[in-house]
């Protein structure tokens, strides 16, 4: 009889499945794994000693970098950390902006998840599809903040700007005629609202369309349906968060459990799981795209209603207008300071959440009264769902592998920060 | 004090008794602090205990104290700090115990009370160096294999001490001392109290 024995294989860093810099070993039974050890820290780029050296502004931008599919969300959960240990109260108008910015946000995370999932495991349509609906996303990006994902928009007391009064058009050129541009320009008419409404009122067909293709699709199924069970105490002691914990059926949102910002005003339902495996996982994501898109919805009648200010007046955090710094002498001076010295933020540590797209996105801050922060810890949703691959993949086969690294909603830049 | 975390203040007074050292009540946070070789007992009774159900190690942390406030600093040097959430309760609590000896930090681990502990400890492990006595497998994460030194502390350069380069003459990467200066563009200030306010 042949000598049986058992295979160690490495998988990743550079494999199109692990989305980033994953390196796996997987120790196999013929095709059945018996234990996973994922190998991270490829991107570690010590994004909490970086700020450590950085004032609290200079350091707004690293957020959109930790994790690099919903950019804003980061940023939010820094500025609210500050915002706290510094008593400032963001206008009501620039909470809403954050709002409605956070549920974009969902959205953009969700359409790349949606898409480099069904990539993983087959379906290549989808990806199109998503990509399609992301590129307008990015140009209202674009169109708020001057960059597509880099956004550095929220600031502390509010955000650098209000929403532009119009939307960036289409140029002709060799590849599209004239004719051709005044048809991709039509719902670029308006404002960026107005943009974001029609882009609001396509977004459940497009919904519909990734449904079609996957929910009820027989290989879909089979590569998805008791993939990854995650029973609801496992989930919790786990340390799961967001939708890798609704999947298990624990209603859980910070939206309305702790809300923040105007959470509390918003109207939107929790989608949870039944049986905790992937497929659940993945109704549960489709669903939130929907519940963000009603908030969105929601967001754009408040804010089209009631201008104001977008950010706070107190020019120790805030810088003042340009019109104003011409003109007084004092608030040349806050200028200098705040672009020089930065902001002093009172000694204390606070700790600061969102219901980012992956999970509970935390900022713990600890500041010594200095210009610069004593400490920043930063939660990222994705570690602990890492570190229960192992216990998720045992028993499955390598292709399974594949499945639950999409389902876990993995990105590299907050895992290793 | 709002009176959830009133109440949670009252549970924990008799939940943990002689246990616990320190809480304070800041910014609608409770914290509390305990000592290092209570924290498996006590970590325990805050995930069991009828009034707390803290189910969730939300966040863990390693802390170096040594330059707070430019070193105006007492006590023990390393800390680590926990975030626990409670999903039945709604409530959040953070937990701060100190390690014992500043040259060689140790602190119980927690993995036995919440799997959710062994991939922070490792990192709180390989960036502060703060041993976890009773974790199954406490190696290095974030930081490459076979990197020197705990690059978190706060006597650790930022520029690090090794580069790396390309030897042309060995073929292969080599390790060297970092070859640029440190710089610091803004300089870190610690102002007085009520600084910039109009008198």
């Amino acid at each position: 009889m042949a000598e049986i024995r058992n295979y160690t294989m490495n998988f990743g860093p550079q494999h199109p499945a692990a989305h980033g810099v994953l390196r796996l070993v997987l120790e196999l039974d013929g095709e059945v794994i018996e234990r996973a050890d994922p190998h991270i820290g490829l991107l570690h780029r010590a994004t909490e000693k970086l700020a450590e050296h950085k004032t609290f502004i200079q350091s707004l931008p690293y957020m959109d970098r930790l994790d690099y599919v919903s950019m804003m969300s980061n940023e939010h959960a820094y500025v609210m950390a500050i915002e706290k240990l510094m008593g400032i109260t963001v206008p009501e108008r620039a909470q809403y902006i954050r709002v409605l910015f956070d549920e974009l946000t969902r959205i953009l995370n969700h359409l790349l998840w949606l898409g480099a999932h069904a990539l993983d495991i087959g379906a290549m349509t989808v990806f199109l599809y998503a990509f399609r609906e992301r590129e307008d996303l990015m140009d209202v990006y674009e169109a708020v903040s001057g960059a597509r994902m880099h956004a550095a928009y929220y600031r502390p007391g509010g955000v650098y700007r209000d929403l532009p009064d119009t939307m960036p058009q289409y140029q002709a050129s060799k590849i599209h005629n004239a004719a051709a541009i005044r048809d991709m320009n039509t719902n670029r008419q308006g404002s960026v609202l107005d943009f974001i409404e029609d882009f609001a009122r396509r977004f459940p067909t497009y919904v519909d369309e990734y449904e079609t293709l996957l929910t009820d699709n027989r290989i879909w199924k089979q590569r998805t349906v008791g993939i990854g069970v995650v029973s609801p105490e496992r989930a919790l002691a786990l340390g799961f968060s967001g939708p890798m914990l609704r999947g298990s059926g624990i209603e859980w949102d910070l939206r309305r459990k702790q809300p923040y910002e105007v959470y509390d005003r918003m109207e939107f339902d929790i989608p949870v799981g039944v049986n905790g495996d992937c497929y659940d996982r993945y109704l549960v994501r489709m669903e939130e795209m929907r519940q963000s898109n009603r908030i969105v919805k929601q967001c754009v009648d408040w804010l089209r209603k009631n201008p104001g200010p977008v950010i706070t007046d107190n020019h120790k955090v805030a810088p003042p207008s340009r019109v104003d710094m011409k003109q007084n002498m004092e608030e040349l001076i806050h200028h200098f300071k705040l672009f020089t010295e930065g902001m002093h933020v009172p000694e204390g540590e606070a700790y600061a959440a969102v219901e980012h797209p992956k999970g509970e996105f935390g900022i713990y801050l600890v500041s010594d009264g200095a210009n610069k922060p004593y400490r920043l810890k930063i939660r990222a949703p994705g570690y602990p769902h890492l570190a229960a691959l192992d216990e998720m993949v045992r028993g499955h086969m390598i292709a399974d592998v594949v499945a639950i690294i999409g389902t876990q909603d993995i990105v590299f830049g907050e895992i290793d920060r | 004090m709002n009176p959830s975390l009133e109440s949670l203040s009252v549970t924990l007074i008799t939940a943990l008794g002689t246990k616990l050292v320190r809480q304070r009540d800041a910014l609608g946070e409770l914290t509390i602090e305990v000592r290092a070789r209570d924290l498996t007992e006590v970590m325990t009774t805050l995930r069991d205990h009828a009034g707390l159900r803290f189910e969730q190690l939300i966040d863990l942390c390693g802390m170096d104290y040594s330059a707070y406030r430019e070193g105006d600093w007492e006590g023990q040097r390393f800390a680590v700090v926990y975030h626990l959430l409670s999903i039945s309760k709604n409530r959040r609590v953070r937990v701060r115990a100190f390690a014992a000896e500043d040259d060689f930090p140790v602190v119980p681990s927690l993995v036995k009370v919440w799997p959710a502990a062994n991939w922070f400890e490792r990192e709180a492990f390989d960036l502060f160096g703060i041993v976890f006595d009773g974790h199954p497998d406490l190696r290095r994460i974030l930081t490459d294999y076979g990197f020197v030194g705990h690059p978190f502390r706060k006597d650790f350069p930022l520029s690090g001490n090794v580069e790396m380069r390309y030897d042309p003459e060995q073929q292969r990467v080599i390790y060297q001392p970092v070859s640029i200066d440190p710089r610091e563009v803004t300089p870190r200030i610690v102002r007085e109290e009520n600084y910039g306010e109009r008198a």
